[in-house]
């Protein structure tokens, strides 16, 4: 569309409603490839919504839409003819719940993208299910028993189970949504040194409510209050020295 | 008066509330017992009663002439699998496609309206199901037939089959509809080879329910699929059926027709218990293995 821009992803007045009322306020940032970047925010102020607007799927939520411009690899996101669907195979999303598919084994959780996207082969799959798990860093502790329910993990695990699903059909971005405010602090580190592994294959985007766990993985920081941007910048420099009197009383604890 | 403390109190509480709790479990112990006791004298007498009749002659003979030793009841049992079978093609997909309609798509006037007209069905008896299909089935093709029991057993089953599924579909959680979109899948896609697939089981359950209550019906049969004393000559002709023909057999008069009417009993029951716990079984089966 516009000249290439130095980001991967990237949002131009990117804004969203639910009905009548506005969630996100118009929103412009850019994500450079290979990088983690965190948003943080109090509790409604709309991360979650912005980072669903990211993979179009805000607009399935009955009577939500979103306005302005999102570009990936200078493509469109929004625009006629871009069809949400081909959107979305090309940018993950990781849940703050765990949520393998019920009734479906491991295996068939981590190629559940590809299988139901033709790919038939079933040494082709176990080949990308096994470059997924090892991605996810699950391998080694379901190589033994991958016909077994994906319900079946244990929280930590299933997460990681959805992030190898997510990663199966090799998408350019991952959206997280706090995904490890359901997991114990073991689990949370895993998932932590995980998404400092992934850079390497992926941009990340990460919505968390923990300040240390976005000042340790993220290397570029947006901070939501009440639908808008008040600051984005890098992580050292603006959980040392913010520029924003808000962000400084957020991140030190002195407004939520 | 010596002074009472705080522990003798909980003390006779304590014992009050034992014994109490043990009145209570004895009671619950007296109703399930209660429940439980038609289920199993109806199972033992008709089987203290059908057992006798079934001689091998009654699975593989057609019914003999009036009031006569002899002859069985084949051709009304593979009726009755015909009919079911019949039911099943015809209620099966278009009760689960409602089901996916009102759990995936069921928003606004429209699906309410389809809601309420599911419900109302279900509420119509079975004998005014049997009526309908007779003036708009049997009327115009001019005769009884195995298709116009098959309908009318469609229409029993289908507001079961239909809000079960919805309901089952409904316990999904949202956020693996949205896990499933979020992987780049259609919305169709997701819905019938993850949403669906995941309840399988649990559907498979309610459509065996359905089936089992509507291959005991003899009202929307007697005139619909009619009754027949030969073999089916074809899906448009008149077709036994076991509960017509027990229906037939236990108003007779003659002893020997009373002595095969509880054979066939017998043979409904076990069908039906066995239609539903085999497909339990195959289902947890499956469900174990995965396929794909
Ligand atoms: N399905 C919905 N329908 C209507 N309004 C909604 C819906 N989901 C969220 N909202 C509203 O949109 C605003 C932003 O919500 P959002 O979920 O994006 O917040 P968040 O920053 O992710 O919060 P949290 O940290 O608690 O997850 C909130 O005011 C919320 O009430
Ligand atoms: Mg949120």
């Amino acid at each position: 569309m516009t000249t290439t821009s130095p980001f991967l992803l990237e949002t131009r007045g990117l804004s969203a409603w639910f009905g009548n009322a506005q969630a996100v306020k118009p929103t412009t940032l850019g994500c450079a490839a290979n990088t983690v970047t965190a948003i943080i925010g109090p509790s409604g102020c709309g991360k979650s919504t912005f980072l669903r607007c990211l993979n179009r799927l805000h607009e399935e939520v009955p009577g939500a839409r979103a306005q302005g411009e999102v570009f990936l690899e200078n493509g469109p996101v929004y625009g006629p003819g871009v069809d949400p669907v081909a959107v979305r195979r090309k940018i993950g999303m990781v849940f703050q719940k765990p949520n393998p598919f019920p009734a479906l084994s491991i295996l068939e959780n981590t190629v559940v993208g590809l299988r139901l996207a033709g790919v038939r082969r079933k040494n082709v799959l176990r080949e990308l299910a096994e470059r997924s798990l090892r991605l996810a860093a699950l391998w080694d502790e379901v190589k033994d028993k991958l016909d077994q329910p994906g319900m079946s993990l244990s929280g930590g695990q299933q997460q990681r189970l959805c992030i190898a699903r997510a990663l199966a059909v090799e998408p350019r971005v991952l959206l997280m949504d706090e995904p490890t405010s359901a997991l114990d602090p073991v689990s949370t580190a895993r998932i932590e040194e995980l998404v400092t592994e992934l850079k390497k294959e992926v941009t990340v985007v990460i919505v968390t409510h923990n300040m240390q766990q976005a000042a340790r993985i993220s290397d570029r920081t947006a901070f939501f209050l009440l639908g808008e941007v008040v600051e984005f910048g890098e992580t050292s420099r603006l959980f040392t020295n913010p520029v924003d009197p808000r962000t400084e009383r957020y991140i030190t604890g002195r407004f939520g | 008066m010596s002074r009472r403390y705080f522990g003798d109190y909980v003390f006779r509480s304590y014992g009050w509330r034992h014994l109490q709790s043990r009145v209570m479990i004895g009671l619950l112990a007296a109703a399930c017992g209660l429940v439980l006791l038609p289920l199993f004298s109806i199972l033992g007498y008709v089987v203290w009663q059908g057992l006798p009749a079934l001689e091998p002659a009654f699975f593989t003979q057609l019914p003999g002439s009036v009031g006569e030793a002899g002859g069985g009841m084949a051709n009304a049992i593979v009726g009755t699998l015909t009919l079911v079978g019949l039911a099943l093609l015809l209620g099966l997909p278009w009760g689960i496609a409602l089901g996916i309609y009102l759990s995936e798509y069921g928003r606004g006037r429209f699906a309410s309206v389809v809601r309420f007209s599911v419900d109302m069905l279900s509420s119509v008896p079975s004998i005014i199901i049997g009526l309908f299909v007779y003036a708009w089935v049997v009327i115009p093709m001019k005769r009884f037939s195995a298709v116009s029991g098959g309908v009318a057993l469609a229409l029993l089953m289908l507001p079961t089959v239909a809000r079960s599924t919805e309901e089952l579909l409904k316990l999904v959680p949202g956020h693996v509809r949205e896990a499933g979109l979020a992987l780049g899948l259609p919305r169709w896609k997701v819905i019938l080879r993850i949403v669906v697939r995941g309840s399988l089981g649990a559907i498979a359950t309610g459509v065996a329910l359905a089936l089992a209550r509507v291959a005991g019906e003899t009202a929307p049969l007697l005139f619909t699929a009619f009754g027949n004393r030969y073999w089916n000559q074809g899906l448009d002709q008149p077709i036994a059926s076991l509960p017509v023909q027990i229906f037939n057999y236990a108003i007779s008069p003659y002893e020997e027709w009373h002595r095969q009417a509880w054979g066939g009993s017998l043979v409904l029951i076990a069908l039906v218990l066995g239609l539903n716990i085999s497909m339990r079984a195959a289902l947890r089966r499956k469900g174990k293995t995965g396929d794909s």
